[in-house]
Formats: C-alpha cells, structure tokens, sequence
C-alpha cells in the first residue's frame, strides 16, 4: 500500500529530536524546551514510586490503632501528626498514594477504550451519529460529579464501582473528541484513496483514523486521570466513595473533617499530596499538549 | 430574533429528553433490584414490596418510562421516599442557597479570572504570566473541600473574620447573608477562576497578534484602551463559551462547598437523598441541575449575536 498513514506520536517525538548530538546534550535540550513536562514528569515519577514502595519508607502499619497516642501533632517522631484513633497520618498517606494512582490511571484507560471505540463507530455510520451524540449531549449536561454521585447510590462502594461511577461521566468527552477527529478525516484524501483501492471501513478505522488520535487521546487521557483522582476523593469526602476502611486521600480527609480546629494535619497532609500530585498530571498533560502539537 | 430563540429551545427538547431516559435508566441499569437497593440492607421483604408498588417498579419497563416523562412533563418529580414530600417542593427550598453560592462564586470568577488572563497574554513569556499560568494550573489540581478547610482555618478559626460555616437566607439581609457565602464562593471560584484564565489567555493571544491592535498600538492607544476595547471585545466568544461548559464544574464543586460549609442547598439535598437511598430526588436533582445546564448554554447560544454582530441566525 503506498499511502501513507497521518504522523504517529513517534514521528512527533522525533521531528522535535535536535540536530545535535550526544544523549546528555539532547537531555538538557529536551528540558530547556519543555519545562512543563519534565518537571511534572519527574514529579510524578516521584509519587508512583512513592506508591509502589509505600513499605520501604520509614512507613508502619497505615491501620495500626494506638489509642494513648491520638491526636498527635506533626512532629520528629509523627512526621504528620496522627489522626483520632493514633493512627501516623504519614504512614496513611503514603499508602493513600496507591488507591489515588490506581483509580486515575484505571478511568482514565477504560474511558479512553470505550470512548475511542464508541466514537469511532459513530463518527464513521451516519446513521447512527446523530441519536448517539443527542445521548452524549444529554450524558455531558448532568454534572459529572452528580452523575458519579447518584451512580455510586445504587452501586455498593468498592474501589471497582468507583472507577466504573468514574468512567461513565468521562465516556461522552471522548466520544465527542474521536468523533470529531473522524468526521475531518473521513474527507481526507488518503481515506478516500484507502477506499478506492477497496479497503473496509473497520481496516481504515485502525490504520488511518485511529493513528492521527493518539496524540489528542494520550492528552485527553492525563486530563481525565487528574480529574479522576480529585472526584474519587470528592466521592470519598461525601461519603459515597472508597470502603472508609481503605486509607485512600479521601478517606482520611474524610474522616478528619470532625477535627477540623484540633488536629488541622490531618487534612491538610493527604490533601497536599493530592493537589501536588494532580497538579503533577495536569502538568504532564499541558506539556505533552506543547510538545505533540495538540490543539 | 424572537422565533430564533423559539427555534433554539426547541431543539433543547431531545437533549432534555434523553436526559430525562438516561437518569431514569440509571436505576434500572445498575445490578440488582432497584426496590431492594432503595429499602436498604436491613429492610423486610413487606417494606420492599411497597417501595416497589410506590415507584411503579412492578410494571414493564417501558411503561415506567411513559409515565415518569409524562410526570416530568406536567412539572411533577414525584415525592421524596424519605420525607414524603414532592421532590419539587424540596428542590424550590433549597434553590436559594445554591444560586446565591453559584453567582457569587461566578461573579468572583469572572472579576479576577478574565484581567489575569488579559494581563497574562498582554506580557507573554514574562513572569507574570508564568506565576498567572501556575496559578491557573494549581487552581484546578486543587480539591475544592481542601481548600475550603484551608480558608475555613486561616480566616474563620485563627482570624476570626468570616463564620466558620451556616447559612442566613437573604430575606434576613443581604450582609448576613454575603458573610455567609463569602469563604464559600470563594472556595468554589477558584477552579471557575483559573478556566476562565487560561481561556481568556489563549483567546487574547490569537487576537493580540492581528494586524489592527499592532495598529493601534503603534498610533499610540493607551494600552488599557486597546486590551480592552479592542483586543478583549474580540477575544470574549470563547472565554463565554467556557463560562457556559464550566458552569457543570461549578456546580459539582458546588456539592461539595455545600458539604464542606454546611450551606442548606442542592448538594446537600442530593448527598442527604444518597445516604438515605431516596432516589425520586436524586433523579430531580440531575434533571434540574441538567435542565438549567442546557439553558445556560442555550442563552450563550443566543449572546454569542450580540458579541460579535457578524453572527446571525
């Protein structure tokens, strides 16, 4: 087949290679040009590491109850302070890392399958485009956090029915980018050289379409994952999230609220780690959007 | 005009219908048996019948789905399992509380967001605009619940200039009541706040590089003059259209300043009616909340003529 496909990501990532030579040159150039990305990336590097190896960091028992020692405020031996039932907020809050990290990467993959599949079918049959996209108008008007909100009143609170609660509400934004994307393609002259030459619908799907979104979608997928993790905790904090027996970041604001004006650590420690981390994603998000060119 | 904006509300009628299916459907998409769901775990199987009977979920599906659009319809939401009253009744009580916290919070938004955008695009590259573009990132990355405590501790416990929570509705003044909702709004802006920066940012850049504003500033304009008459009149089409499209990010936020502030409004109505399972309202809710979205976005729609005068309908 001698039609070329639309540019891939790798394409992208090269063509803003340097000339110059060298790894060490190429790596400070790299960030000279790309602030954004690189700090959040290494910040998130930090974090999933963090996560990961949640055991190895002068962490206890995120569970572990010490009645005579509630309340306690940040100090050399409570790095954080510890919470109503003498549990170290410190060891909880590192351990929340990996409830918050697992539900934003999870929505944010499982949006983006379904969303990129829905959309490229209804970009693709006319037929069905215009009932689909009323119902993903109709999904996008109810506020995601209500639409999770009256899902998980029906579902029982489990870290799985969080993320699908999640998902639901991100689908029709997805759809509506992929759809969009396949409707300008679809008059792309190499897609109507594709089909001259024979080719189905399903194969042009995959080989011309669906190459010329990876960029957009890997974009749209850090935005969905930033905004994952601040709703699951929004959830958590309502009390229709996580099981409260999980220390997810949520969780333990959630239970903090109560001493607000004792014990302020509590909240403030968990929610500094999730503005930071978010704010980490969001980051990577922008940069990558400079760096492939993403509108 | 006038048969254009009749034109416009109706073909909000399909938007709103499938959002009248989808947050019916919700229950019966779940697993498991609705009635169940709703009486709660500790509920005999009596207690389940009639909430089966009550909510008509004995009858086919489609059934159900005639008669809750046509209670739409006619303005009825049904009652509210809990308290027995009609979910209508409940919503209109606590509308004030939230549209008071949404405009101020707007008001807020709109007031600080779109000069930070304006001066950001006007020094690009320069410090400014970098410390207005983290801003903006941050503002957004933050939970709104966290930052509200935050400001709760600063300016309620430790300073003592704004009460910590509660609501005064306005027919007991308009001061008691902005006290009130000042730490709220606050709180709730700031995500609204940093949208409308950035997009007021992009949209003036575009517009700072056409040719008529290098002319203007060259024949000596005073920049204010130019930024805003000129170059912002031009940009504001997007930067309305994102105050549309925000409009469901602030009122999620909303549901959760609600909580946070103990503020008597739609979110705690809808996290009350989650608790306690009482799924009449939560559907009224969503179908108003969905209701005055689409509305928003219709009179933006229509403002979108009056910004910019080469649009026609």
């Amino acid at each position: 087949m001698a039609i070329r496909s639309p540019a891939s990501t790798a394409d992208l990532l090269l063509a803003g290679a340097p000339a110059e030579h060298g790894a060490l040159a190429q790596a400070r150039r790299f960030l000279v040009r790309n602030p954004t990305l690189v700090v959040g990336l290494l910040a998130l590097v930090a974090v999933v590491a963090g996560g990961a190896l949640a055991p190895v960091w002068w962490t206890g028992d995120p569970q572990a109850l010490r009645p005579a020692e509630r309340l306690r405020p940040p100090s050399a031996e409570w790095w954080f302070g510890s919470d109503q039932y003498g549990r170290d907020i410190y060891t909880r809050t590192i351990y929340g890392t990996r409830v918050s990290l697992v539900v934003g990467a999870s929505v944010a993959v499982t949006s983006l399958l379904f969303g990129t599949a829905l959309g490229l079918v209804i970009g693709f049959y006319r037929r069905l485009d215009a009932v689909m996209m009323r119902v993903m108008d109709g999904l996008m008007a109810i506020p995601a956090i209500l639409l999770a909100l009256a899902l998980m009143a029906l579902l029982r609170g489990s870290v799985r029915n969080v993320i699908i609660a999640l998902v639901i509400p991100e689908i029709p934004r997805v759809v509506r980018l992929v759809r969009a994307s396949v409707l300008s393609l679809r008059e792309h002259l190499m897609v109507e050289g594709a089909r001259a030459l024979g080719v189905g619908t399903p194969r042009i799907l995959v080989r011309y379409v669906l190459p010329a979104l990876v960029a957009p979608l890997i974009v749209q997928g850090t935005y969905i994952c930033a905004s994952a993790m601040l709703v699951e905790a929004y959830l958590s904090f309502l009390g229709a999230g996580t099981p409260p027996h999980i220390p997810s970041w949520g969780n333990i604001m959630a239970e903090g609220r109560a001493y607000v004006q004792l014990a302020f650590w509590i909240i403030l420690f968990p929610g500094l780690f999730l503005a930071a981390t978010v704010l980490a994603i969001n980051m990577v998000g922008d940069g990558l959007r400079d760096l492939l060119k993403v509108r | 005009m006038l048969q254009q904006i009749l034109r416009r509300l109706m073909a909000t009628i399909p938007v709103m219908g499938v959002v009248a299916i989808a947050v019916f459907a919700l229950l019966h998409v779940t697993p498991g048996d609705p009635a169940v769901i709703i009486a709660g775990d500790y509920a005999t199987p009596d207690e389940v019948a009639k909430i089966r009977s009550k909510l008509g979920l004995d009858r086919p599906f489609l059934v159900q789905v005639g008669i809750w659009l046509g209670q739409v319809v006619r303005g009825d939401l049904g009652t509210s399992i809990f308290s027995g009253l009609p979910v209508s009744t409940l919503i209109a009580q606590r509308a004030e509380a939230t549209t008071g916290l949404a405009i101020l919070a707007l008001l807020i938004s709109v007031a600080v967001g779109v000069p930070l955008g304006v001066v950001a695009a006007w020094r690009q590259g320069s410090w400014t605009d970098r410390v207005v573009m983290l801003f903006a990132v941050s503002g957004f990355s933050m939970p709104v619940f966290w930052l509200g405590f935050i400001l709760v501790y600063v300016f309620a416990l430790s300073l003592g200039w704004l009460p910590v929570q509660g609501y005064v509705p306005l027919k007991e003044g308009l001061w008691p009541f902005l006290r009130h909702l000042i730490l709220p709004a606050c709180t709730l802006s700031v995500v609204y706040l940093a949208l409308i920066a950035r997009m007021t940012r992009a949209s003036m850049l575009g517009v700072l590089s056409e040719d008529y504003i290098r002319t203007a500033f060259a024949k000596g304009l005073e920049p204010r003059g130019v930024l805003v008459r000129h170059a912002l009149k031009n940009a504001s089409l997007p930067v309305v259209t994102i105050i549309g499209i925000g409009f469901a990010l602030l009122i999620g936020g909303a549901v959760v300043t609600e909580s946070v502030f103990a503020l008597p409004g739609l979110g705690r109505l809808t996290v009350d009616a989650i608790v306690r399972r009482d799924y009449p309202v939560i559907q009224g809710v969503l179908l108003i909340v969905a209701g005055v979205y689409v509305l928003i976005n219709l009179v933006i729609d229509l403002l979108y003529a009056v910004l910019d005068p080469r649009i026609r309908y």
